[in-house]
């Protein structure tokens, strides 16, 4: 068809894309992250009730999110953020327990699907890694605020998260107090910060 | 000296008290880096949203375009009247003479009005044009569209005499800087000079293509560029990309700015535009050593052929091979019968017919007085670098998504690169959330130069330098001020919230689809669907590839016992649709669906880009598709169509008008 000089559509038949199949190992999927990805069609586990198939298929797509290479591994490093996003609440002492369970005996950097997906799906059956009801988080706060008159002054809070615990990254740091803080008065009012960011997760 | 148990119990009191702090703060640090993690997952979300849909529109066109095809081979003239219309409709006169084009175009007898205070040009330019026309644009002026013309002029002068690829030097000038799409993003270019520089003698540009479409300023982009082109020929290098094409401009807005903000001579404009992006060079090489092209390359890139060959030829006619002809037009069929909802059936093709074209079409392709490559060969080269995208698994496949060009894999990178003898690739044609990214081993770079392109806050744009040593250093930005200030949380929840706007508008679109999806789950016809299989239907019917189930919170109430009432979800999505639009129509989904789509042949009929179709265009037009689509009306009944969709009397249709043709057209069948 003469479109004119210069046009450069083409016509090209479209290729029927295949869902990927689960355990087939790396597959050639044509485009990352977009055109290969039909709906999650792995197959649960045989015998396995809805309930679980329905877990299986919700720790695949936050895994693939992560899979950039379209071939079921995800970086190492990205366990963390895919395990938190299926509503778990983890240590991170927790999370390197979680991690040797699902490395290789030789670590690669890479972790794979085919590991992760049952002991994912056993963490979501037991219901570990609660939650934190928001009153516990309060008290948390509080058990910070020695005077207990409702906020935190800056100084405190970054010694805290910084020295205390599972210590808070600089990064980490500085991206809570880009919302907690109160600029004018440098103090964090707990109660607030926490109403608003429980308000976001909904 | 106090008393031994109080000293003790102060001791205890202070233990506890560091074990409670140790506690609390390992469990504010939890729940903290979990609230990250979501917001991290939600980003991504997000991210593969706009892409997805980005790129399902560019397959829509891929689409449109076939249907095109279609008709073209199979529609017999009955008149010549009609013979000149669909010559006319599709084949753009681009076989307008270099004469015929400087006649056609003139600017010479344009007279500027002593009452503009833009910015006057004479040509050979100087720098003191470019500044006064950048500052000019800064105040939101318009170039007068004798200057317009005058500058087109001039550009194509120049790149005619230009090699196909472009080559530069880094020990002239001591960096050479690289900047990716742009897409109308004029702030975006201001922000890259105000850091980076303008171009100069010692300060090169190489822009690699995508500098309109999308972008609302697209054209103030090109006169800037072609501008800096003509001021410094040595140090500022354009490359083409696939949005520097007629057909492409249609679709994603170009062709509207102009004919708006140029509105007795932006025809000219636009002729003289198509023709000078024929003639952008189709490649830079900097150094020998490092190859920038617009899209990438393909197994079969062969550097000789396209610094041969004749970049500016038309396109040769399609055909597919004469084995796959039949295969052909069946899925032509199919395809048209998915995607126009108001074709409902297609016009037979006897065998023979289909061979007889199959031979005229062969012939039409061998070009007898070329060199031996045949076109089709010649076109692929330059498709494969203007549309192909790296993709991780080694092989080289059919860009399907695009429609155009390859996917290319790790493989066929480093074939090239030792073929040439050439350290990396510059290449850009892909989004990138930092404006820049390696892939298959720092081999192959994704420059990106338009900063939330997307949405304000989606992504950063960035301009890579290259001195001597061909070391990269990236510079990013975004040209938002409200971006910066905006916490991390904000900017991704705005950008979130449009991405779901975007997302609720295509589900929409697919109303009925995904009703007849849903009832497949629900044979008991109770309007309810379980929630878990709510993303598996969504899927089937949009194939976005999109992780469903993260995404349902925000697409669908969450209910008490995991069941969805789908057809009040469907009613809602409708109201919130419904109530942006001033069409009244119970098909306003199928409307929505091909909106795209008919705006595109609006403007395909609409030759002369008024906005406004005539009478008699519409009434071949309309001859055109009935008699395949099998839509019976006579010439009275067109006649009747016509006159009640003009709505406001004026004797011609505007695309509002036009989209309500198909409507009542439908509803009579």
């Amino acid at each position: 068809m003469a479109t004119g000089a210069g046009s450069l559509m083409v016509v090209v038949p479209p290729r029927r894309v295949h869902p990927e199949v689960m355990a087939a190992g790396p597959t050639a999927s044509s485009r990352r992250g977009v055109a290969s990805r039909a709906a999650v069609t792995a197959e649960p586990a045989a015998g396995a009730n809805g309930a679980v198939a329905e877990i299986e298929k919700k720790i695949i797509e936050a895994f693939e999110v992560f899979d950039h290479e379209c071939n079921k591994t995800v970086d190492v490093r990205e366990i963390g953020s895919i395990v938190r996003s299926l509503g778990c609440f983890p240590t991170e002492a927790e999370l390197h327990e979680l991690l040797a369970k699902v490395e290789e005996e030789e670590p690669t950097g890479y972790i794979h699907l085919e590991k992760f997906l049952p002991v994912m799906t056993k963490v979501l059956l037991d219901r570990s890694y609660r939650p934190i009801p928001e009153d516990v988080l309060l008290h948390a706060f509080e058990a910070l605020d020695e005077n207990k008159c409702g906020y935190i002054s800056k100084e405190k809070l970054v010694k805290y998260l910084t020295e205390e615990g599972e210590p808070f990254t600089q990064e980490e740091m500085e991206d809570m107090l880009s919302t907690a803080l109160d600029p004018e008065t440098n103090t964090v009012h707990y109660r607030d910060y926490i109403s608003m960011m429980t308000v976001d997760e909904t | 000296m106090g008393s031994g148990s109080s000293v003790n119990a102060n001791y205890k009191y202070s233990l506890q008290k560091s074990e409670n702090a140790f506690k609390a703060a390992v469990l504010i640090q939890r729940w903290y880096r979990r609230y990250v993690a979501r917001l991290e997952m939600r980003r991504r979300c997000t991210w593969r949203i706009f892409q997805s849909i980005e790129y399902a529109c560019e397959q829509d066109q891929i689409k449109l375009h076939n249907f095109f095809s279609y008709l073209m081979d199979h529609f017999t003239p009955s008149s010549s009247k009609e013979r000149d219309f669909i010559s006319r409709m599709f084949v753009s006169g681009e076989s307008f003479k270099e004469a015929e084009l400087e006649k056609y175009c003139d600017y010479e007898s344009m007279e500027v009005p002593d009452s503009y205070t833009g910015p006057r040009l004479s040509f050979p330019l100087l720098p003191d044009h470019a500044t006064a026309l950048l500052e000019a644009f800064k105040q939101k002026q318009q170039l007068h569209a004798r200057y317009v013309l005058n500058l087109l002029h001039e550009t194509r002068k120049h790149l005619k005499q230009l090699p196909n690829i472009s080559h530069v030097s880094t020990c002239y000038s001591e960096e050479v800087t690289v900047c990716g799409d742009l897409h109308g993003q004029l702030d975006d270019l201001f922000l890259i000079f105000y850091k980076n520089g303008l171009p100069s003698p010692s300060k090169s540009y190489v822009f690699n293509g995508d500098f309109v479409d999308r972008g609302k300023q697209s054209l103030e982009v090109l006169i800037i560029l072609f501008t800096f082109l003509l001021i410094y020929p040595k140090e500022v290098h354009l490359n083409r990309g696939n949005h520097e094409d007629h057909m492409v401009n249609l679709r994603y807005g170009f062709t509207k700015e102009v004919m708006q903000k140029y509105k007795v001579h932006g025809k000219k404009i636009l002729k003289m535009i198509q023709n000078v992006f024929c003639w952008l060079p189709l490649a830079t090489l900097i150094d020998q050593k490092v190859l920038v092209i617009h899209g990438g390359i393909s197994d079969t890139t062969d550097l000789d052929m396209l610094e041969k060959i004749q970049r500016n030829k038309p396109r040769p006619a399609q055909a597919p091979s004469m084995a796959n002809r039949l295969e052909f037009s069946r899925w032509v069929r199919q395809t048209v019968q998915e995607q126009i909802e108001w074709c409902r059936r297609l016009v037979d093709i006897s065998e023979s017919e289909s061979e007889e074209l199959t031979y005229s079409s062969m012939v039409s392709l061998t070009d007898l007085d070329g060199p031996c490559w045949t076109r089709q060969e010649e076109w692929k080269q330059i498709l494969d670098i203007l549309w192909s995208d790296p993709m991780p698994q080694e092989g080289c496949t059919a860009n399907t998504v695009r429609g155009g060009g390859c996917y290319f894999g790790p493989d066929v990178t480093g074939k090239i690169l030792e073929k040439y003898n050439l350290q990396f690739l510059i290449r850009s044609h892909e989004c990138k959330q930092e404006g820049y990214e390696f892939c298959h081993n720092r081999k192959v770079l994704t420059i990106f130069s338009a900063s939330n392109y997307y949405e304000i806050g989606s992504n950063r744009g960035a301009y890579v330098k290259l001195g001597p040593d061909l070391v990269p250093h990236f510079v990013q930005y975004q040209a938002n001020k409200t971006a910066h200030t905006l916490t991390m949380t904000q900017r991704i929840s705005r950008v979130e919230e449009s991405a779901f706007r975007a997302l609720r508008e295509k589900l929409f679109a697919h109303t009925s689809a995904l009703i007849s999806a849903f009832k497949a789950y629900d044979k008991d016809n109770t309007g309810r669907i379980a929630l878990s299989n709510w993303a598996t239907a969504v899927e089937s019917v949009l194939h976005l590839g999109l992780p469903w189930r993260m995404l349902r919170p925000q697409l669908v109430p969450s209910t008490a016992d995991g069941m969805l009432e789908y057809k009040s979800w469907l009613d809602d999505l409708a109201m919130e649709q419904r109530s942006q639009e001033h069409i009244q129509s119970s098909l306003l989904e199928v409307i929505y669906r091909n909106r795209s789509n008919l705006e595109t042949i609006f403007r395909i009929i609409d030759r002369d880009h008024s906005g406004l179709i005539s009478f008699e265009e519409f009434h071949q037009t309309w001859k055109l598709f009935s008699a395949h689509m099998n839509i019976e009306l006579t010439d009275d009944g067109i006649n009747d169509l016509v006159r009640s969709i003009d709505f406001n009397k004026d004797g011609n249709i505007d695309f509002n008008e036009f989209l309500e043709a198909f409507r009542l057209v439908k509803q009579s069948q």
